[in-house]
C-alpha cells in the first residue's frame, strides 16, 4: 500500500458521443473517404450509380410507352409507337395487353376471376401462416380449407362453376400451387427423413433414408421432372394415370424434401447432447422429445438455410417449363411469342422478375424478422 | 411395488465398456429408500457413467440394474416410466432454452403425467418457491445466473414428484458464490426424505447429508462407508491419496 491518496472527481455524464465520432459525417469519413483511394473509388462508384439510375428512370418512366392505339383496320393493337421508342424507352403496352395472359395463362378468359380469387386466397394463406398468433393446430385446418377452396375454384364442375381441365390452368396460380403444395408436403417428409437418418437404433430406417437422400440428391431436378412426365406413365397400368401437374408436383416434393431434410439434420446435429439427455431423463417419449424439445430448437437454428432452400425451390418450380406445364415463366414466354410483341420480351421478363422478386424478398424479410424475434426470447 | 425392505436402486455386478475402455467393473451398489449416497472419486473414474446408467442414459452391458424393483431393459415403455420416477440434475443444467422457466417445469408434468395445465403451473410455482426463485418464472433460462439455472433444473426434476433424485456434479460448473445456494437447496431436499445419489466433490455437503459415501476409482467401487469412517479413517491407499489431493486442492 502506498501512502499517496488519490482524490476522485466524478466524470460528468454526457447524453451523446461527439458528433465527429458518431454522426453521419463521421460514418462517411470512416467508411467512404478514409483515404485518397477510398475517396476516388467512392466518387467513381457514385458517378456510375447515378448515371445508371438516371438512365433507368429515363427508360422506364420518362421515354416509355404505356399504351398503344388499336388499329381500326385489323382490330388489333398497333405497336408502332413502341417500335419507335425501342432502345430509348420501355414498352409497357405489352404488359397492359398481356398481363392477364401472363398471370393466368390459358385459363378461360371469362373464368379468370376464379384464378384471381385463387391468388388472393394464396396471399391470405401466406399472411395468416406468417403470423405467430395463428401457430396453433387450427392452422392445419385453415390450410386444408383454403387449399380445398383453391382447387374447387380452379377445377370448377361444382356449384355451377364451369369445369376447367387441368391442362388449361396456367400462370401464377400454377407456380404458387407447385411451390406451396410442394414445400408444405416436403417439409413434414423432410423432418421424418432427417430424424430417420439419425435413428442409429433403427438401422433399416436409417438405411432407407440415406439411400433416398443420396439417390435424389444425385440427380438434377430436370431429369426427375422428365422421369415423372415421360417415364412414369409407361410403368403405370392403363387408365391409372395421374395428371401431369400432379406428377410434376410429386417430383418436386421428393426433391425438395431431400434438401430440407439435410438442412434440418444440420440443426439436429447442432443441438447439444444435453438437450436430448434432459428430455430423456424427464421420461418424455421419443416423439414428445422430438416435437417439444428438439425440433423447435433445431428448426430455429436453421431458419436462414431453410428459407434459403424455400426461396430456391420457389424459383426452381419454373423448371416445369420443360415438361410443358404452364407456370408463370411459361406463360410469360408464350405471351411474347405473339408476333406483335416479339421485340418486347425484356419488359415481360422484367415483370416476371419483379413478381418472383416480391415473393422471394418477402420470404427473406420474414425470415429475418423471425430470427430477430426468436433471438429475443433465447438469449444465451 | 415398493415395500420397506426393497432397495430403491440395486446394481448387481454391473459392467460397462466404451469401446475397449472398461469403465465400470463389477459395480454392485444398493441404495435404500430415503438413503442419501454421495459418490466421489478421481476424474475419469466412472462416476458419471455409473449415475447415468441408473436412468439408462448410458446402457450397461453386463449385470443387472433395478430401479424401484423394475429391471432396466430395452423395453422403452417401461424405461420412460422409470425415468419419470427418477429425477436427474446435470452439471451443465440442460434447461430448455426456448421455453420459459415455468414452461421448463410444467412440460413433463403436462406431457408425461397428463396433468392439467393450471395444476401443473401451480405445482411448478410451489417448487420454484421452494428453490427460492418464483419471481423468475416468466423469464428464459438464458436470462438467469448459473446458480439460478441449476435451482430451476432441480425444481424441474422435482415437478415430476420423483422417488429418486440423481445429481451429477451439480455445483462444479458454478462460481463459488453460487455453489452455496444450490447446496442449500439440495440439503433442504435431503431433509425432506428424498432418496438421493449425488456425485460431488463437496466434502462439506457429504459430511452433512450423506448416509454413505462411495469412493470409486478406475471403474470400481473401492470403498464405502459413513462420511466419518471414510474421511477420518480411510482404509485403502487409493482413498487416502484421493483425500489428500482433495484437501490440498481446498
Ligand atoms: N461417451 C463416451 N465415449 C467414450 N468414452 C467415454 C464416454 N463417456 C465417458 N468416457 C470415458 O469413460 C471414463 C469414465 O468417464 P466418466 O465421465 O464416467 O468419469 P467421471 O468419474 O464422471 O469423471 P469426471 O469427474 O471428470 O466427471 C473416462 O475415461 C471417459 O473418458
Ligand atoms: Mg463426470
Amino acid at each position: 500500500m502506498s501512502t499517496t491518496t488519490t482524490t476522485h472527481t466524478p466524470v460528468p455524464e454526457r447524453s451523446q458521443p461527439p458528433l465527429l465520432v458518431a454522426g453521419p459525417i463521421a460514418w462517411m469519413r470512416a467508411n467512404l473517404f478514409s483515404s485518397v483511394w477510398s475517396s476516388l473509388v467512392t466518387l467513381a462508384l457514385a458517378y456510375f450509380l447515378i448515371k445508371f439510375t438516371v438512365g433507368l428512370i429515363d427508360w422506364a418512366f420518362l421515354k416509355s410507352v404505356w399504351t398503344v392505339p388499336t388499329d381500326p383496320a385489323t382490330g388489333k393493337l398497333n405497336p408502332d409507337a413502341c417500335r419507335q421508342a425501342k432502345g430509348e424507352g420501355a414498352c409497357w403496352a405489352v404488359i397492359w395487353d398481356k398481363y392477364r395472359f401472363i398471370l393466368f395463362g390459358r385459363y378461360p378468359f371469362d373464368e379468370q376471376w376464379r384464378a384471381a380469387i385463387v391468388l388472393v386466397l394464396f396471399l391470405g394463406l401466406f399472411i395468416v401462416s406468417a403470423m405467430r398468433r395463428f401457430w396453433r393446430p387450427v392452422l392445419a385446418l385453415i390450410w386444408v380449407a383454403v387449399l380445398t377452396a383453391i382447387f374447387t375454384l380452379m377445377w370448377g364442375g361444382v356449384f355451377g362453376l364451369r369445369y376447367v381441365a387441368q391442362d388449361e390452368w396456367g400462370g401464377l396460380p400454377i407456380t404458387l400451387i407447385l411451390s406451396t403444395f410442394g414445400l408444405a408436403c416436403a417439409f413434414p417428409i423432410a423432418v421424418l427423413v432427417a430424424l430417420g437418418r439419425r435413428a442409429t437404433n433403427l438401422p433399416a430406417v436409417k438405411l432407407i433414408c440415406v439411400i433416398y437422400i443420396e439417390v435424389i440428391r444425385g440427380v438434377p431436378l430436370i431429369s426427375l421432372l422428365f422421369m415423372a412426365s415421360v417415364m412414369f406413365p409407361l410403368f403405370m397400368p392403363v387408365g391409372l394415370n395421374p395428371d401431369k401437374l400432379l406428377r410434376a408436383q410429386i417430383a418436386i416434393i421428393l426433391f425438395a424434401a431431400v434438401y430440407l431434410a439435410e438442412v434440418i439434420r444440420g440443426g439436429l446435429q447442432a443441438l447439444p447432447k444435453g438437450q436430448y439427455e434432459a428430455a430423456d431423463a424427464l421420461g418424455l417419449s421419443y416423439w414428445k422429445k422430438m416435437g417439444l424439445i428438439i425440433l423447435p430448437q433445431a428448426l430455429r437454428l436453421v431458419i436462414p438455410p431453410l428459407v434459403n432452400t424455400f426461396i430456391g425451390f420457389f424459383k426452381d418450380t419454373s423448371l416445369v417449363l420443360i415438361i410443358g406445364i404452364f407456370d408463370l415463366l411459361t406463360s410469360g414466354k408464350v405471351a411474347v411469342a405473339d408476333p406483335i410483341w416479339q421485340a418486347f420480351s425484356t419488359e415481360v421478363y422484367i415483370m416476371l422478375g419483379l413478381i418472383y422478386f416480391c415473393f422471394c424478398f418477402s420470404m427473406a424479410r420474414y425470415s429475418q424478422s423471425l430470427e430477430r424475434e426468436f433471438s429475443k426470447s433465447v438469449r444465451r | 411395488m415398493s415395500n420397506g425392505t426393497q432397495p430403491a436402486i440395486q446394481l448387481d455386478k454391473v459392467n460397462k465398456w466404451f469401446g475397449q475402455l472398461h469403465v465400470l467393473r463389477d459395480v454392485s451398489l444398493e441404495v435404500a429408500t430415503g438413503e442419501k449416497v454421495v459418490v466421489c472419486g478421481p476424474s475419469g473414474s466412472g462416476k458419471s457413467t455409473l449415475i447415468r446408467c441408473i436412468n439408462r442414459l448410458e446402457v450397461h452391458q453386463e449385470g443387472r440394474i433395478l430401479v424401484d424393483g423394475t429391471e432396466l431393459t430395452d423395453d422403452t415403455r417401461a424405461l420412460d416410466t422409470i425415468r419419470s420416477e427418477v429425477g436427474m440434475v446435470f452439471q451443465s443444467f440442460n434447461l430448455f432454452p426456448h421455453l420459459t422457466i415455468l414452461e421448463n417445469c410444467t412440460l413433463a408434468p403436462i406431457w408425461v403425467r397428463k396433468m392439467p395445465k393450471a395444476e401443473a403451473e401451480a405445482l411448478a410455482m410451489e417448487f420454484l418457491t421452494r428453490v427460492k426463485i418464483p419471481e423468475q418464472a416468466k423469464k428464459y433460462p438464458g436470462q438467469l445466473s448459473g446458480g439460478q439455472q441449476q435451482r430451476v433444473a432441480i425444481a424441474r426434476a422435482l415437478c415430476m414428484r420423483p422417488k429418486i433424485m440423481l445429481f451429477d456434479e451439480p455445483t462444479s460448473a458454478l462460481d463459488p458464490e453460487m455453489i452455496k445456494e444450490v447446496l442449500d437447496t439440495m440439503i433442504e431436499l435431503a431433509d425432506s426424505g428424498m432418496t438421493m445419489v449425488c456425485v460431488t466433490h463437496e466434502m462439506g455437503f457429504a459430511r452433512q447429508v450423506a448416509d454413505r459415501v462411495v469412493f470409486m476409482d478406475r471403474g470400481e467401487v473401492v470403498e464405502s462407508g459413513t462420511p466419518t469412517e471414510m474421511f477420518e479413517t480411510p482404509q485403502t491407499d487409493r482413498l487416502k491419496l484421493f483425500l489428500s489431493q482433495i484437501l490440498r486442492g481446498h
